[in-house]
């Protein structure tokens, strides 16, 4: 999947690819996609959940050797 | 989005891993968009006293209640395992060796956040805490109707 900028969450936990995702957020335009490289796999299921909470498009994701990318879309500013 | 959700959460413990899961939560819901505020009452309140410097209590017994319970987030106990500092001290670097923030960080992110960092007046003025014993992130000092005030409008609200 093409996305615009990715973000680095290697060896992080919750809450931390989260936290970092928002504040990455506030520095995309909307309509931009985002990148998030992670292998925690809490992820999986908390990045749909911040979509929902937040509003942003959760586009999709995957994994692969326990690298999981998932791909979110700024849906407003 | 509309007015933004709030979440308030009561931070009653001084133990390392509870106040470390207050904030994992506290910065989370910031994350999520929401308008979070802490109120760290009774042992709490060791978790946002400063590190350095000494604590300016009058009367003998709450000069030495914050001698023996000095409190700062450097000085925080695990609940369980502290084994006379080595369970903690281990706790720690493990948290460090998978690049967890520390307590102090998260005080620091969590500010930076816009989270309200909210110290409980009533456990102040028994436990004899004048506002310069707490760190500069603390936001203000306010009572219960403050704090409920806020939690009745909260869609989460938790005591830790």
């Amino acid at each position: 999947m093409k996305a615009d900028q990715t973000l680095d969450c290697m060896g992080l936990y919750c809450p931390m690819p989260i936290v970092k995702t928002a504040q990455k957020f506030k520095e995309l335009k909307k309509g931009e996609v985002l990148e998030v490289v992670s292998d925690d796999k809490g992820i999986k299921l908390d990045m749909p959940a911040w979509c929902t909470a937040t509003g942003h498009e959760f586009l999709g994701m995957e994994e692969k050797n326990g690298e999981i990318r998932v791909y979110v879309k700024k849906a407003h500013s | 989005m509309a007015e933004k959700e709030k979440m308030t959460i009561v931070v009653f413990s001084g133990d390392l891993d509870k106040a470390l899961a207050a904030f994992i939560l506290a910065t989370t819901g910031a994350s999520m968009g929401m308008e979070v505020s802490m109120f760290f009452t009774f042992w709490g309140l060791n978790v946002i006293k400063k590190n350095k410097g000494s604590i300016e209590s009058k009367g003998l017994m709450r000069k030495m209640l914050n001698v023996m319970n000095r409190g700062g987030s450097k000085r925080l106990k695990l609940s369980k395992f502290h084994m006379l500092g080595l369970g903690t001290w281990m706790m720690k670097r493990m948290m460090k060796e998978v690049n967890m923030p520390s307590i102090d960080e998260f005080i620091t992110m969590a500010h930076e956040m816009g989270v309200k960092l909210l110290a409980c007046s009533t456990t102040c003025g028994v436990m004899g805490l004048p506002e310069n014993s707490f760190r500069p992130e603390v936001d203000s000092i306010v009572g219960a109707a403050y704090f409920l005030n806020e939690s009745r409008e909260a869609k989460i609200s938790l005591f830790i």
